[in-house]
């Protein structure tokens, strides 16, 4: 116990130390006048909290009991093969039938939540499928938004003729970044990604002539129901809304139903695409590619296209979801494509477990509701963000749903073998 | 006439960019020795640097308005030690809670792990003494000027030379320390083979905390310096000048101290020229240009040394 307890303090005086130069003393500008102020509550009290959990031992008993809860926590039923269409089908039709019944904001959230599925699905496949962190994968996002917004504006395209552009641009622009950089080892390309997306967010700062610069692009054209608008009057001469057409009343909350139906389209969509993708041989090799480079070469497989097909796949992908995003926004400028949207998606991948799409979405869904709820402490609500990274990262590194991947065991004999 | 005046223009930037390339590659060390011995990339290494550059703002506020020193060696001497000292305690805590645990993982995870730490500290920076940017009096002022009157004069100021100088000995000593000291020594074996030092009785934790300690000192050395030289701080310039400060690392070579060093100075002089050259708002393009361009050609970068991957 003595041992503990001098720990403890020392501990305790470390915190101390850290914090009083940060949390503890705050410089007083008063026009040319500088002083110093302290502030010993902060300081005391992390000192306390830091004494308190050495002395008890609180992270280590944390991390037994976090290995006991893996152990205990109900993995997802193995559903006989039959059921799972139906629950898979009763989870669809409740989606589409909720936003009937929800309020305004709840619909809203919902949305951005769906966007975030897109993005953590597609990331997903870039890093848990294949393995290749990408830091920068809300360049593609901008890609994605930035085109549709463009091409609105210049040629009046249609949001759904945009959309495959939208993919296929992102899909380039991910192929073109990747070619030079898949060859590198994997953290070389977390630097590179993460490089590239600064470019792509200080260019769109800086082409005020194209993209507006920091004052962004406006008045971005919503989705149309097969050319119907969602609007009280149509913006053009002679078009047709959604109500006129059908003769029903104008609730402007139709636009923010038909925004959730539509991101959920394409959510489902991108999973559908990614569940047959990972069955194919490319979704086998990818993750054939992830445990074992050397043995992928070694029968043939090109490791280069195949990481390639990934990064392009995972690129299309956030491309799409931008597309939506500049459409369900109407708005769109440089500060919404920053590095710390890259970090909330790969947070996403990596709390919601690598490789396991289910987690992923629920990450996602609590990820963007749970901000929102938690409104009051918003100041905190990065700091507590970085903080659960680290703490998820030491007391469960595979995620809340872990990827179940199929395998083979040998069964145990009751005798050893002579 | 103007032949004179864009050869001054060109010194003048090549001073610019070794100010520059020196904070750079004092940042870089951090990054290039953990790498060298734990292969991760040490994520929040730019934050370590924010946070020293706030406690040498605080460190010199106290002894000026508190205590009222008026000898500048004194106060920088002061301030250095007491950023080095404080910022070297972040570095160890950093790396015993956040990256110790993930040893043995794969390299994903503690990547992840200082990703968030990266954005604790930075937020909790933010917390602490608010977002906006605080400035500080200059401490040291004037330089020397050379070049034609009434044309463009080549200004030098005490604060770069400052820069250098400090930039030059602490290099030196950590050359040195490297090279000669039992520690030293101990530190290049575990960036060689961290289980066979392990097994000829090096206590590996004990070097691996040493070298978060020895990056976190000298990333306070630039922090300070940084701030007296621009004279305005705040919680984000640690995100930018850690991903500077790692492409520099990777651009010599990554793991290798000479390349960390040689590293930074090219990217210092690369910056300074193209805001000079092309637009101001192009240099972290060309900055990131550049990385992407020895990667592809040369991915072990100017002095690393190639890796073989063996099964």
């Amino acid at each position: 116990m003595p041992r503990n307890l001098l720990e403890a303090v020392l501990v305790a005086l470390l915190a101390g130390l850290l914090t009083v130069p940060i949390l503890g003393i705050h410089i007083q500008v008063d026009g040319i006048k500088v002083s110093l102020q302290g502030n010993a509550m902060p300081v005391l009290a992390i000192m306390a909290v830091v004494f308190a959990a050495r002395l008890f031992q609180v992270p280590q008993k944390a991390a037994t009991g976090m290995a006991y809860l893996s152990q205990r926590l109900p993995r997802p039923p193995r559903l006989a093969a039959s059921y799972r269409p139906v629950l898979i089908g009763l989870v669809i039709v409740v989606a589409i039938v909720w936003p009937f019944t929800a309020s305004r904001s709840a619909i809203d959230i919902a949305t951005l939540a769906l966007i975030y599925v897109m993005l953590g699905l597609g990331l997903n496949v870039v890093v848990g499928f294949a393995g290749l962190l990408d830091l920068g994968y809300v360049a593609f996002y901008a890609v994605g938004a930035y085109g549709y917004a463009l091409l609105s504006m210049h040629w009046g395209l249609s949001f759904w003729a945009c959309l495959p552009l939208c993919v296929l641009m992102a899909a380039a622009t991910g192929c073109l970044l990747g070619f030079p950089v898949l060859r590198l080892r994997g953290d070389y390309l977390a630097i590179v990604t993460l490089g590239f997306g600064e470019i792509i967010r200080l260019l769109l700062n800086n082409l005020n002539a194209l993209t507006g610069g920091p004052d962004g692009i406006g008045n971005i054209a919503k989705p149309t129901l097969f050319g119907l608008e969602f609007a009280r009057e149509p913006s053009t001469e002679g078009g047709v809304t959604f109500h006129q057409f059908f003769g029903l009343d104008y609730h402007s909350i139709d636009t923010l139903i038909f925004l959730y139906l539509v991101a959920l389209g394409m959510a489902l969509l991108i999973l559908y695409v990614i569940n047959r993708l990972i069955r194919m041989p490319i979704g086998r090799a990818w993750e054939a590619l992830r445990e074992d480079e050397i043995a992928c070469r070694s029968l043939g497989l090109n490791p280069t296209t195949i990481k390639l097909s990934a990064f392009g796949f995972g690129a299309s992908t956030a491309g799409f979801a931008g597309a939506f995003f500049a459409a369900r926004q109407g708005f769109i400028n440089p500060e919404s494509f920053t590095f710390i949207e890259s970090a909330i998606v790969l947070a996403i991948v990596v709390l919601g477990g690598m490789g396991s799409q289910l987690g992923v979405i629920l990450a996602a869904i609590a990820l963007t509701a749970l901000p929102e709820i938690a409104r009051q402490f918003a100041e905190y609500r990065m700091l507590i963000f970085g903080l659960v990274l680290v703490l998820m990262m030491i007391w469960r590194p595979q995620g809340l749903v872990p990827a179940s991947r199929p395998r083979l065991e040998l069964p145990e004999r009751a005798e050893t073998a002579p | 006439m103007s032949g004179s005046f864009s050869i001054l223009e060109f010194i003048q930037q090549i001073i610019n960019g070794l100010t520059l390339g020196s904070i750079y590659a004092l940042i870089a060390i951090g990054y290039t020795m953990v790498y060298g011995i734990i292969g991760m990339i040490n994520f929040a290494h730019g934050e370590i640097y924010m946070i020293s550059a706030y406690i040498g703002l605080l460190t010199i506020t106290a002894l000026t308005v508190q205590f009222g020193i008026e000898s500048v060696p004194l106060i920088l001497l002061a301030t250095l030690f007491v950023s080095i000292a404080i910022t070297s305690a972040y570095g160890w805590t950093i790396e015993r809670v956040a990256y110790r645990p993930l040893r043995s993982q794969s390299r994903l995870i503690p990547l992840i792990s200082a990703i968030g730490m990266s954005i604790f500290l930075q937020n909790y920076v933010q917390i602490g003494q608010g977002a906006r940017d605080l400035s500080m009096q200059p401490l040291i002022t004037g330089g020397w000027r050379f070049g034609p009157d009434g044309g463009f004069q080549v200004y030098l100021s005490y604060m770069q030379v400052l820069i250098a100088t400090a930039t030059v000995i602490f290099m030196t000593a950590l050359t040195l320390f490297i090279t000669r000291s039992r520690l030293g020594r101990a530190c290049r074996a575990c960036s060689q083979d961290l289980t066979m030092t392990n097994l000829l009785g090096i206590d590996t934790n004990r070097v691996i905390s040493l070298t978060f300690v020895l990056g976190a000192g000298l990333a306070a050395v630039a922090g300070v310096l940084i701030s007296l030289y621009i004279g305005k701080i705040n919680p984000f310039i640690g995100f930018e000048a850690g991903i500077k400060a790692f492409t520099a690392a990777v651009l010599g070579g990554i793991g290798s101290i000479p390349g960390a060093m040689l590293g930074g100075v090219v990217l210092g002089l690369a910056e300074s020229f193209s805001s000079a050259y092309l637009r101001t708002e192009y240099k972290d393009v060309v900055a990131f240009g550049l990385l992407v361009l020895v990667l592809l050609f040369r991915p072990t970068g100017l002095l690393g040394k190639p890796e073989i991957e063996k099964v």
